[in-house]
Formats: C-alpha cells, sequence, structure tokens
C-alpha cells in the first residue's frame, strides 16, 4: 500500500478542551473514580473519614471553656467530652513557664519583634535596611527575656565594632592577615575580660534596664521557641561550613569535618542534653554560672549542624562539576565561586531537607522536658499533678499538638513558596 | 559530522602576530596511573586559530584545559601570556581571568539571569562597577545577537542561545585568549550554525583561539593549524588544506575517513 503525498497547506488554530475535559469534574474523575477499584476505595475513605469525625467533633466542641477543675467538666451534664478550661487558665503558663506575670510583655514583645527581624531574611523584596534590625534581634531578644542592665548587651554588641575598628586601622599598615588575627582576638578579649567591668561601670553611673528574670522561671512554648529558632538560625551556618570542610581538598580540615559528623550523628539527642545539663559543669571552672538554656541551645545547634551538614553535602553532590569548572575558569577564588555560584544552587537543592531538619529539630526541643526544662511536654506533668486538673490528657496534648503544628506547617508552606520562587526554567 | 558555513570568511582579517600567547614545553599529565598526555609541546602565537581534533579519550580536551588549570600538570611548563602555570595560586587566577573558556555542556549558572551570568565575573573578579559590566554585557549579547534575553534565565533559552550566551560571559572578562572544549557537540545541527558564526565572528576579530571540535567546516575555514591527537600524543599538525587533502599519518588517514567519509 502506498502513502499518497501530502502537504499541509494551514496551519490548525487552537481549540477549547472537550467538556468535562477541564476543571472539577475531570479532577473528580481522574483521581477519585477513576475505575472501580478506586471508587470502592474512595467510598470506603470518606466513611472512615465521617465515622472518626462523628467522633471527633462532638468531642471537641464543649461548653467548657469556662470550667475551672477536671470535676467541673464530669459533674456538668452539659459537658460529654473536652474539658477546655485547663487552656484558659493555664494558658499563660503553657505560654511562658513561670516567667513574672507582670513581665510577661517581655517575651511577647521579643516573640513579635522576631517576625520582624525574620521578615527581611525569608522575603527579598523587603527593603535591605530591615537587615539590620535582624542583626541585632539576637542581643535585644536576649536583653527582654534576660533582663539586667542594658549595658551588657551593648557592650558585647560593642566587641564587633572594635573588631571592626582593629580591622580597620591595621590592615593598612599591619596587612590583611595580620588585621584580621588582631581584630578576631581583640574582639574575643573584649567579651571575656572587657565587658563586665565596663557595663557594671556604665551601670553604675547610668542605671538603665528592667527586672532580671532566672533562666529556671523560663518555660512553655517560650522556651521552645527560643530553642528552636536560636538552633535553626545557627545550625544553618555551621551546617554550610562543615559541608564544605567535608568537600575540602585539605586532609585537616575533612578530616575534623568528618569526625565531627560522625561523632554527633551516632549519639542520641538526649545525651548530648544531659551533658549540656551535667557534665558541662565539671568541666567550666568552679563558680562559672553558664546559663542552662544557652548550654542547651549549644547542644541543639551542634547536633542539628551535623545533620545540617549532610543534607547540604547532598545538595553539593547534586551539583554538576560543570559549575564548578565554570566559576573557576571565571578566576572566581574559592569563597567567591562558593559563596556566588555553588551555594545558592546546592542550598536551593537542599530546601526540603533542610526545612526537614528545622522541623525535626523545633520538635525535638521538646526533649528538653527530660533534663528538667519546662518546655509545654513538661509542663503537662506539673500541671497535672495539681488537684484540680489531675487525670486531665488529651485536652493538653492535644492543644500543644496544635502549637507545634502551626510553626512546622508554616515552615513547610514557606519551604514550598521559596522553591517554587527559586524555580528558574520554565 | 561536519557542518556547512554559508557565511563568508575574512581570512584576511586575521592575522597572526609575532608574539607568543602561549608556550607548552614537554607537558605530561597522569590521572593517577594513566599516563594522559605525553611530551606536549605547543606554540601558539597571538591571533592564531587552532583546531584540535582526535578520537574521543586523545587527550584533547584535557590538554585544552591545562591551559587554565582545570586539570593539573604533573611535569614540563605551560606559559600564557608571560605568566608561568603552577601552584601558585595568584598566577592560576590571573591566568584564569585572562583566558575565557567555553565549554561543551555551557555551564551557565541557572540561578542567575543571562545578564547576571555576564556581569558576574566582570563585578566579582575585575571589580568593574555594576553599571558598567552591564553595559559591556549588554554590548556582548548584542554581538551574539541575544540582547533580548538578557533578564532571562539560561534554562529558558535554547542550547545554541546558551552556548552563544556561554560565549558572551567569556567575552565580558575581556579574554586574550578562547578555549572552546567541544561547544557544538551537545547541539542541534541548526544551533550549532548560529554558534560557528559567533566564534568566526570572533575569529575575524583577531582573537587567539584554541577549539576542541569535530566541526570539519570551521577547521577548513577558519583555523590556521588543525593539530590531530591520539593516545595523549600530538600525531600530526599542519595547515588546513595540507591536513584536510594530504594528510600523512596513517592515524591521521584513518580518523579522516572516518569523520568525513559520510
Amino acid at each position: 500500500m502506498t502513502q499518497e503525498p501530502y502537504v499541509r497547506t494551514e496551519m490548525l488554530t487552537e481549540q477549547p478542551a472537550p467538556l468535562g475535559q477541564t476543571g472539577i469534574m475531570r479532577w473528580m474523575r481522574e483521581n477519585l473514580f477513576s475505575g472501580p477499584m478506586n471508587t470502592i476505595i474512595t467510598l470506603v475513605a470518606v466513611a472512615v473519614i465521617a465515622r472518626l469525625l462523628m467522633d471527633f467533633i462532638p468531642w471537641f466542641f464543649q461548653p467548657s471553656w469556662e470550667s475551672t477543675s477536671l470535676r467541673q467538666c464530669i459533674d456538668d451534664p452539659a459537658i460529654t467530652g473536652a474539658c477546655w478550661g485547663v487552656i484558659r487558665e493555664r494558658f499563660n503558663q503553657l505560654m511562658f513557664g513561670f516567667y513574672p506575670s507582670q513581665e510577661q510583655w517581655r517575651p511577647t514583645l521579643a516573640f513579635v519583634l522576631m517576625f520582624v527581624a525574620i521578615a527581611p531574611v525569608l522575603f527579598d523584596k523587603l527593603p535591605r535596611k530591615l537587615m539590620i534590625f535582624s542583626a541585632l534581634f539576637p542581643f535585644l531578644s536576649i536583653w527582654l527575656l534576660w533582663g539586667g542592665s542594658i549595658w551588657g548587651p551593648t557592650m558585647t554588641l560593642a566587641g564587633f565594632g572594635i573588631g571592626y575598628a582593629a580591622l580597620k586601622l591595621l590592615s593598612g599598615p599591619a596587612g590583611e592577615l595580620v588585621a584580621m588575627i588582631v581584630a578576631v582576638l581583640a574582639t574575643i578579649l573584649w567579651w571575656l575580660f572587657g565587658v563586665s567591668p565596663v557595663a557594671e561601670a556604665l551601670h553604675s553611673v547610668v542605671s538603665l534596664g528592667i527586672p532580671e528574670v532566672e533562666s529556671s522561671l523560663f518555660g512553655g512554648l517560650m522556651i521552645s521557641v527560643f530553642i528552636g529558632v536560636s538552633g535553626i538560625a545557627f545550625s544553618l551556618p555551621i551546617g554550610i561550613v562543615l559541608a564544605l570542610g567535608r568537600q575540602s581538598d585539605m586532609f585537616i580540615i575533612k578530616t575534623l569535618s568528618v569526625a565531627y559528623i560522625e561523632f554527633i550523628r551516632g549519639v542520641p539527642l538526649i545525651t548530648l542534653l544531659f551533658v549540656a545539663s551535667v557534665l558541662l559543669n565539671y568541666f567550666l571552672p568552679p563558680g562559672t554560672n553558664f546559663d542552662i538554656i544557652l548550654r542547651v541551645v549549644i547542644m541543639v545547634t551542634l547536633f542539628a549542624a551535623a545533620y545540617m551538614a549532610e543534607v547540604i553535602r547532598g545538595g553539593l553532590a547534586a551539583l554538576p562539576t560543570g559549575q564548578y569548572e565554570a566559576a573557576d575558569a571565571l578566576g572566581l577564588d574559592y569563597w567567591k565561586a562558593m559563596r556566588l555560584i555553588i551555594m545558592p544552587q546546592a542550598l536551593k537543592i537542599s530546601i526540603p531537607g533542610i526545612v526537614g531538619t528545622f522541623i525535626g529539630l523545633f520538635k525535638d526541643t521538646t526533649l528538653v522536658s527530660i533534663i528538667g526544662l519546662l518546655d509545654p511536654v513538661g509542663l503537662i506533668t506539673s500541671i497535672r499533678g495539681d488537684a484540680d486538673w489531675n487525670g486531665i490528657v488529651w485536652e493538653l496534648y492535644a492543644f500543644i499538638a496544635f502549637m507545634f503544628w502551626i510553626f512546622t506547617f508554616s515552615m513547610s508552606r514557606y519551604s514550598m513558596y521559596l522553591e517554587n520562587k527559586l524555580k528558574t526554567t520554565h | 559530522m561536519s557542518q556547512p558555513i554559508e557565511k563568508e570568511v575574512n581570512r584576511s582579517a586575521m592575522q597572526v602576530l609575532d608574539e607568543v600567547a602561549i608556550q607548552i614545553n614537554n607537558m605530561n599529565k597522569w590521572y593517577g596511573d594513566f599516563h594522559v598526555l605525553k611530551d606536549i609541546d605547543l606554540t601558539v602565537n597571538r591571533g592564531e586559530r587552532i583546531v584540535i581534533c582526535g578520537p574521543s579519550g586523545s587527550g584533547k580536551s584535557t590538554l585544552i584545559r591545562c591551559i587554565n588549570r582545570l586539570e593539573e600538570h604533573q611535569k614540563g611548563d605551560i606559559i600564557v601570556d608571560g605568566t608561568e602555570l603552577s601552584s601558585d595560586l595568584k598566577n592560576i587566577d590571573k591566568i584564569r581571568s585572562e583566558v575565557g573558556m567555553c565549554f561543551q555542556h555551557f555551564n551557565l549558572f541557572p540561578h542567575l539571569t543571562i545578564l547576571e551570568n555576564c556581569t558576574l565575573a566582570p563585578i566579582w573578579v575585575r571589580k568593574t562597577p555594576k553599571k558598567e559590566a552591564e553595559e559591556v554585557a549588554m554590548h556582548f549579547l548584542e554581538k551574539v545577537k541575544i540582547p533580548e534575553q538578557a533578564l532571562k534565565y539560561p534554562g529558558q533559552l535554547s542550547g545554541g542561545q546558551q552556548q552563544r550566551v556561554a560565549i558572551a560571559r567569556s567575552l565580558c572578562m575581556k579574554p586574550r585568549i578562547m578555549l572552546f572544549d567541544e561547544p557544538t557537540s551537545a547541539l542541534d545541527p541548526e544551533m550549532i550554525a548560529e554558534v560557528l558564526d559567533t566564534m568566526i565572528e570572533l575569529a575575524e576579530e583577531g582573537m587567539t583561539m584554541l577549539c576542541v571540535t569535530h566541526e570539519m567546516g570551521f577547521a577548513r575555514k577558519v583555523a590556521n593549524r588543525v593539530i590531530f591527537m591520539d593516545a595523549g600524543q600530538i600525531v600530526e599538525q599542519n595547515e588546513p588544506e595540507e591536513f584536510f587533502n594530504n594528510p600523512q599519518s596513517e592515524r591521521t588517514q584513518l580518523f579522516l575517513s572516518q569523520i568525513l567519509g559520510h
């Protein structure tokens, strides 16, 4: 059979899709009822969900908000499910632990300002000048939470100024490397020996400050957020450095990075927390008061950084070698190539992993209850120890789970937004 | 294999100066125990257009990658523009900023726009002010005939366009020597022509060029010397007419009959 010669003389125009091939109908047919088996599964699933909701909704919606004890909920015939009074009565405690109530505006303010500080980091459309506030925020938040004289954090901050001044003054006459070393040394020495006497002296002249609050009074979601956010903020840069170290050609740096990562990943977080709470005291000179929350933050950060390093290494490994070669061929040095070419791409590839690690870290903060810090989970025990609320379980756990879910879900959504935004193909 | 070149090539504009651009003396390279490059001696004068061809695995890519230290050589000297390549990082950076390179797979930076791809190195390596770097970049993007794509990302361009951007990106550093590592091997025939045209224009302006390529049409029209490599050695080098019409070595004859035979 021979084929007739054929030449197309005019191109066809676009036509709308046939009815029922677009929109919700098409979606339902494709996803829910695409065959007899899938139709059955869909119907069974709907039945199961309906059954669960039939139990959950009546339990959840109860007029128990005003109750003041579990007894009251049980005795009230109108209440047949959840006893939400515990959340109302202990809300402040679940948020702030035993933080003095007249000072609770401070963590609240710090929490609100945290969003202002994070915003320019998360959204690059905001003015870059806001980053100055982001840089100051760690000092501000620590001062707000722990209180005390304003001179402490100000003088700590001044350390950067001293380092910068040393760098500027010396880089001309003494060379950049020397200036850098002197600047770092000067800053560290200032922090170790300069800050506290100067701050005290200034405080005795002009006493500006807010009442101090002991770490032992900290608790609730505030502690989780503080540890979680600090851990997240510090573990990412440390993780990047470790990942680069592990890829380095330099034997010592590579070995140290590998040893660190493998050691930390091989040890449960609980052990590290116990080290932070108990063991560190043996190593530190007697009489040093190294804040327990700070110690925990350091441990959580170091722990998360090891995981972060591996996640980022995955991103680095996924980059074609051509990217390294192109950067080299253009004459970019190692640090510029990493900063401008390699890291932006590696981090982009690793976003799901990084955010996964962040979420894990944030949820892991509940482990601090084991070493006696009163995070929300730790507080449950103490709330249930109260005669009024003895025996209450679901309401508290549900509330805390919901609080955590808000944070982790926002992180997850942000990561999806970011991945979408950074997509540079069609 | 070889793309017919329709463009008129103005050979008289391509002048070879009496000035050495690259000097390679007795250079050897090993990958572990494998001897990839053996006793390479090569002198490239300014303004020369050299095409390097040979079977795959013959070491031709490795050779030009040694010139800007993407690969390290173990023995012998490479002197580029009077600067000797050694493990001295300063020399390496200096040479890399003088020598442009185009890769088979373009290696554009996918997270940056076309314009940013072109301005990155001038801004960060040459410390050119951003505005000036952008003007230079636009100038070269116009030259490779894609100024309208400046704000797009590499992933949105065709292969040929991407390779032309890669050439523009190298040119933005105002290199005195350009290395091409199989620039058309990953392209469709239609796109090969547009990239070759760009390379011809570059040659007409007197750029010193070393091209690893199998585009024999390009070699005939543009090159002033063709080098044939096999098993890590330079087997034959000659002017293009002589090289193609009267190859001396048996190995070259076999190679040419294979790639020109169909």
